[in-house]
């Protein structure tokens, strides 16, 4: 059973490693942190680059093969990707649900 | 990142034979680190060559492959998209199970590849990725509708792919080899390849140095403005 905290605490690992390479302003970490629209610091690279880590990091650390940015994730109403928080709900209960 | 004097990590796909087979010996002895894939076992025994065993069009084999890529080297360098298959018949006497299998090989299985390459290059801001076209595009040969339309998937996504990882510092090109005397063209009769030789502007077959000399060119460290290009051997 992988906890929700677990997928925030990959998250953050993965906004280190992308704040790492900012020039600009830090993202925050945060659940309330949006990672996709207006509101939100990243540009499409920076989407790409950290859902990119977290899949490795959840290859590393908690030993799932999983791609993020599925059809299933894609196609729904509401983004997943909306903020740190609705991307760790969504993750939590899809890799539970495998 | 420079990479003018360092060993660089080359992923050189179909190494088993022909082309790719050359190839590989070509970067071992050049002193870089060659992982290869094929269907089949490869006997190359070197300190630097890694050898997987897989079906390049399986997704799961390919990332389980960049995986293990990424765990033992934490990089790759160049990626050399050299896998295909070729067909050579009327379009009437064409299956449509050739067809797939064309398709799976030399598009699926190139753009799995170089999807997946681009998410480890991406780390360093580095990376080259070569794909394999041939002069049958550009020429429209008869009896190759297929193997063309598939090559021409190939260059469309080299096109677009160079501007879609440009800003990760990965460049994607092509080469367009001419008919080189390898397996691939072994069944093709010789009247077929001599009128195709007389499309060239040199006439004569490739050889393996005309190959690995393109891609020297656009795997050098120099050739970072050069994107999104597909270069015919022999003057197509």
């Amino acid at each position: 059973m992988i906890t929700n905290q677990q997928i925030i605490a990959l998250i953050y690992s993965a906004i280190d490693e992308l704040n790492a390479t900012r020039e600009g302003e830090q993202v925050v970490k945060d659940e309330n942190t949006a990672l996709y629209g207006s509101a939100s610091l990243l540009d499409s690279v920076d989407l790409v680059n950290l859902l990119l880590t977290l899949e490795e990091l959840l290859e590393d650390e908690l030993e799932v093969e999983y791609v993020i940015a599925n059809e299933k994730a894609l196609s729904q109403k509401n983004s997943p990707f909306k903020t740190i928080d609705t991307l760790a709900t969504y993750l939590t209960n899809a890799l539970n649900e495998q | 990142m420079d990479t003018s004097h360092t060993q660089q990590v080359i992923l050189i796909t179909g190494s088993s034979r022909g082309i790719g087979l050359y190839l590989t010996h070509y970067y071992l002895n050049a002193g870089h680190i060659v992982i290869g894939c094929s269907r089949s076992e490869l006997s190359i025994e070197h300190q630097n060559y890694q050898h997987f065993s897989l079906d390049v069009a399986s997704e799961i084999d390919v990332k389980s492959l960049f995986s293990s890529i990424r765990k033992r080297h934490k990089r790759l360098d160049v990626l050399i998209n050299n896998a295909g298959i070729a067909a050579m018949n009327h379009a009437m006497l064409t299956p449509l199970s050739t067809v797939e299998k064309i398709f799976s090989t030399n598009v699926f299985a190139s753009f799995l590849f170089c999807r997946e390459a681009v998410k480890l290059m991406r780390k360093n801001q580095y990376g080259r990725i070569v794909n394999f076209s041939t002069v049958a595009v550009p020429f429209a040969l008869e009896g190759e509708a297929i193997y063309a339309a598939s090559k021409s998937a190939v260059e469309s996504l080299t096109q677009t792919l160079a501007k879609e990882f440009s800003e990760f510092g990965v460049t994607v090109n092509a080469i367009g080899p001419t008919p080189i005397q390898t397996d691939l063209i072994k069944n093709v009769p010789d009247d077929k390849l001599n009128k195709l030789l007389e499309k060239q502007s040199i006439k004569r077959f490739g050889e393996m140095a005309d190959v690995s000399n393109v891609i020297d060119f656009y795997i050098k460290p120099e050739s970072s403005f050069i994107t999104g290009q597909i270069l015919y051997l022999g003057g197509a």
